[in-house]
């Protein structure tokens, strides 16, 4: 069953065209990478899927409901949860208070006036960030503010922000750019834990090859703003238009 | 017809001011990602640059004239002022007269100093910061330039006439057709619309042509890549800042004559100005002229007196006081990036 | 205590004793002491440090937790004010539904302004909320004369209509206890000044903080936080920020509508000065001076602020000469010469230079300068410490 459907996704900027006719199924419950060299328009794909770009045509449903036109935190209360290229996390609190901000929203929805409540007295959401923190091993750090993390932790702490939501989609955008290569080991043995112990179907546009083989079940290949090519990785591995397409990026 | 005419006229004036003012604003703004509250102190300055001036070439020597008496019987003194001293009565008056046209001689210096001491001197060290302490920042410098003036100018507007030569009126009527005495236009207010389109001319023109303005024109679409380039940007949008300085402060120094400077004519201005670059579309510098007339021209139809009296009519005296912020919010309600504002300035 | 805890209960506490004890803690200096001129018991002096002190505490909720600069807050309290005054002219001096009514006229109209307004953020959101101040400062100033008496402003005269007036006081009261009413315990040289008008402001400003102490320790004022440091993450956490900021602006203008009501309380005049632009920045100064996005900040800059605006204005050159008279002359009178563009008139000089200072070498303001200060203290303790335990080691 697919829980992503795209069908004929194109979008121009100016007389860029970033993306034409993208057609992409990413089933339930597996990991499903997206590739390409610089410039395929993965990106621009992935911010059609979170409303912050609206396809010129097109559809994007997930799970049979259309998400265009509907705002980045409607469609995050979805179901939709998205990690980002350099952690976006809310860096003048504390990890404890960044770990509560997505219970409440996921609990309370996109807006609720509880102004005369104590944060402290609601015990369900400090227990569930309390927990989260501690299934990523950051419970010593709940009081630090978080902008003092390091990058690998920031990271983490925005995996789990993503996860207390408990989305049914986690779309990850080059979660390891710019890590060292133990750090990026660490990632890749964290999304596996995630997949075997959620219910979750993962999104990952991925630059790195060696993350992409290790995670990924379903691979797809981009390419100037087209799928080249949809497989399984190790087909992928020997396809001659993967080649030619990398290959073509290496020679400029 | 010759009614409307007459309007569109009067808005220019006031209408070249907000340009001018704006021009700066959003040139400010653009290249160096600084709102400056301070701005409409620059205005100021220019304005006062020209009542000092004149001040200065009032300066007189005193004789004692031994053969004549004043009323009381005592020898009459007689002030000369020294550039009467200097260059002979024609010559010396005739500077005096011309004041304030020489004022801009004086102000372009002086504010390309003031404005390259602030930028280097305070705004330099608030790029890294929020925009809510820049915005304080040159609240309080705008409050302190305002009260330094007050200080030493006092509170009332002092008159800072035009040379006798602009004095008085044009019959514009005639020349285009219509009858006598229909389209009648001050003199100074029609150079001082002369005097704006050709500042703003040469400020497009030096963006446009100049391999300087380029940069700074790249600089404004994406600093960054500039940066990397290996442009240092820094200092062309040090000089930019010099150049929007000027800018307001000519504006202040030819505006003078039409209205009395004060030490708060600057933030007068200023708010008025901040709407006319919010209409013209932030960090759009054709739409900050384009706003600047279209507001100043929309003022002068809402205070005819046949607007007015429509809205009396209706219970609302003086709708020309506020009839710039409602098309402003009517503007921003229906096209929130302004007239010609683009996509991506100042959002998220 | 009341859903509070402890630190913060402590703090409600010590705001409390503060206010009580005003009219002693304010008047330090004996009467006939040189020093007299810097005591600041006077009614209408008390009265506009807690009045101002509301609206700071208002204001801060706005822009401590979301950082977003409103320069249009002025407003809200001018319209409070227009609206007590209106209450005060139909019903009776009675300021409670004066004070009701200021403050769901200015919640709605900051209703009006913030939909609007909040559309933009940052800067946009700044010049917005400038030219809204500004349009209703034109509007109360000309346009709207029939509600707001224009230039005059607005004012209670005998031919109101008054309607529930009957024989009730024509000064301001609440439920006969007339605003104005000050009594005075004179002690030795002492002369403490106990004002109705000011205690009535000093339980609302109290019952304002405590109001803001639960907002700033909820789930909603855990938003509004985030919404400051990343609206980004925010959005795609699945929260809607425009309602949050709607919310914050609202209940910010209704404090601004609360303060300019119990200003009209205290003297039924309003007039459109109140409304400028200035008077917004004012309110901006006194949160970032005392501390933005602190619970204690607003009161201490609002205090600060209208304690040496007071002292300030009312040196002028010929105190200065009497200060400075020891020094030889020419001395006295150099140093009398700088000073006197800083006092007096020269007050909003002062002010600038304040705001700068505090913008360049403060940001945190005194709050943080407080804790600066303390950790230096600390600093120094454990310093001494840690020298004294290792040669033991």
């Amino acid at each position: 069953m697919n829980i992503l459907e795209v069908k004929g996704v194109s979008k121009r900027f100016g007389g860029l065209q970033a993306l034409g006719d993208v057609n992409l199924n990413v089933q339930k419950n597996t990991v499903h990478a997206i590739i390409g060299p610089n410039g395929a328009g993965k990106s621009t794909l992935l911010n059609c899927f979170v409303g912050k770009l609206i396809p010129d045509s097109g559809s994007v449903m997930f799970d049979g409901q259309s998400v265009l036109g509907k705002k980045p935190h409607q469609i995050n209360q979805m179901g939709i949860s998205r990690v980002f290229q350099t952690p976006e996390i809310f860096t003048d609190l504390t990890v404890m208070e960044n770990m509560m901000i997505p219970c409440l929203a996921h609990r309370d929805g996109a807006f609720e006036m509880n102004a005369m409540v104590s944060l402290a007295g609601q015990k369900d959401i400090q227990e569930k960030a309390e927990e989260a923190l501690a299934d990523m091993g950051m419970a010593d750090k709940r009081h630090m503010e978080a902008s003092a993390m390091s990058r690998g932790d920031k990271r983490r702490l925005e995996i789990a922000m993503c996860l207390a939501q408990e989305p049914r989609l986690l779309l990850l955008d080059e979660p390891t750019a710019g890590m060292a290569r133990a750090d990026t080991n660490n990632t890749i043995d964290l999304l596996k834990q995630i997949k075997e112990t959620h219910d979750i179907t993962i999104a990952i546009i991925e630059h790195d090859m060696h993350v992409v083989f290790s995670l990924s079940e379903r691979i797809t290949v981009l390419a100037q703003g087209t799928p080249l090519v949809e497989d399984t990785p190790d087909n992928i591995k020997g396809h001659p238009k993967v080649r030619e397409a990398y290959l073509g990026e290496a020679q400029v | 017809m010759d009614a409307i005419l007459l309007q569109v006229l009067n808005g220019l004036d006031k209408g070249s001011a907000y340009a001018l003012i704006a021009l700066g604003l959003t040139l400010i703004f653009g290249t160096l990602g600084v709102v400056n509250f301070a701005h409409g102190a620059l205005f100021m300055i220019g304005a006062f640059c020209a009542v000092t001036l004149q001040k200065i070439l009032n300066l007189s020597s005193i004789t004692i004239d031994p053969t004549q008496t004043d009323f009381l019987g005592n020898p009459l003194k007689v002030k000369t002022p020294y550039v009467i001293n200097w260059f002979g009565e024609v010559a010396g008056s005739a500077i005096i007269n011309w004041s304030v046209p020489l004022a801009i001689l004086v102000a372009i210096p002086v504010m390309l100093a003031v404005g390259y001491v602030m930028e280097r001197g305070l705004i330099k060290h608030f790029y890294k910061r929020p925009h809510a302490d820049q915005i304080l920042v040159t609240f309080g410098l705008a409050i302190v330039l305002q009260e330094i003036i007050k200080a030493n100018y006092g509170a009332n507007p002092i008159p800072t006439p035009a040379p006798d030569a602009f004095h008085g009126s044009y019959d514009f009527g005639v020349m285009i057709g219509f009858e006598a005495n229909a389209i009648i236009y001050p003199v100074w207010r029609l150079i001082y619309f002369c005097f704006s389109a050709l500042v703003i001319g040469a400020v497009f023109a030096f963006l446009r042509f100049t391999t300087f303005g380029m940069v700074v024109r790249a600089g404004m679409a994406d600093r960054e890549t500039v940066g990397l380039l290996g442009i240092n940007i820094d200092k062309r949008f040090t000089i930019m800042f010099g150049i929007a300085a000027a800018v307001a402060g000519l504006a202040g120094v030819m505006y003078t004559p039409i209205n009395s400077p004060n030490y708060h004519m600057g933030m007068d201005f200023l708010v008025l100005s901040f709407v006319v670059v919010v209409v013209g579309g932030m960090g759009s510098l054709p739409g900050a002229v384009l706003a600047g007339f279209l507001l100043g021209v929309l003022e002068s139809f809402a205070s005819m007196n046949a607007v007015k009296g429509f809205f009396e009519a209706i219970y609302l005296p003086s709708i020309d006081q506020i009839v710039i912020y409602l098309v402003a919010i009517i503007v921003l309600l229906t096209r929130p990036r302004g007239l010609l504002g683009r996509k991506g300035v100042m959002e998220e | 205590m009341l859903g509070l805890d402890k630190k913060n209960s402590a703090l409600l506490l010590i705001v409390i004793a503060l206010t009580v004890f005003a009219p002693f803690l304010m008047n330090p200096f004996p009467q006939s002491s040189g020093l007299a001129q810097f005591n600041a018991g006077y009614p209408d002096l008390m009265q506009r440090f807690v009045i101002f002190g509301i609206f700071a505490i208002g204001f801060n909720i706005l822009f401590g937790l979301t950082g977003y600069l409103s320069f249009g807050h002025a407003a809200f309290l001018g319209v409070g004010s227009y609206a007590a005054v209106w209450m005060f002219k139909l019903l009776s001096m009675n300021i409670v539904p004066a004070i009701v009514l200021s403050v769901i006229v200015a919640g709605l109209f900051s209703l009006l302004i913030g939909f609007i307004s909040l559309r933009r953020s940052g800067i946009y959101f700044s010049i917005l909320t400038l030219a809204f101040a500004q349009m209703s400062f034109a509007l109360a100033y000309s346009v709207l004369t029939p509600l707001t008496n224009g230039e005059t402003g607005l004012q209670v005269y005998n031919d109101d209509p008054q309607i529930l007036l009957g024989n009730g006081p024509t000064v301001t009261h609440l439920f006969g206890f007339e605003m104005n009413s000050t009594s005075t315990l004179a002690l030795g040289d002492w002369a403490f000044q106990f004002n109705m008008g000011y205690y009535v402001s000093a339980v609302m400003m109290v019952l304002a903080f405590y109001l803001s102490m639960r907002i700033f320790n909820s789930p909603f004022g855990l938003m509004l936080r985030a919404i400051k440091t990343n609206q980004t993450r925010l959005n795609y956490t699945g929260v809607s920020t425009r309602p949050y900021t709607l919310a914050a602006f609202v209940i910010s203008g209704m404090y601004a509508g609360l303060a300019g009501g119990l200003m009209a309380s205290m003297d039924p005049l309003a007039g459109a000065e109140r409304m400028q632009w200035t008077a917004s920045g004012e309110v901006v100064l006194m949160v970032i001076l005392g501390g933005a996005g602190t619970l204690i900040g607003p009161i201490l800059g609002a205090g600060f602020i209208k304690y040496f605006e007071n002292i300030f204005s009312k040196i002028n050159e010929n105190v200065l000469h009497g200060w400075f008279a020891a020094l030889p002359d020419g001395l006295e009178n150099a140093i009398v010469w700088v000073l006197h563009f800083f006092v007096g008139k020269g007050w909003h000089l002062t002010l600038g230079l304040l705001f700068m200072l505090i913008v360049i070498f403060l940001p945190g303001g005194l709050v943080e300068g407080g804790q600066r200060i303390g950790r230096l203290f600390k600093r120094k303790k454990s310093g001494d410490d840690a020298s004294n335990t290792k040669p033991a080691e």
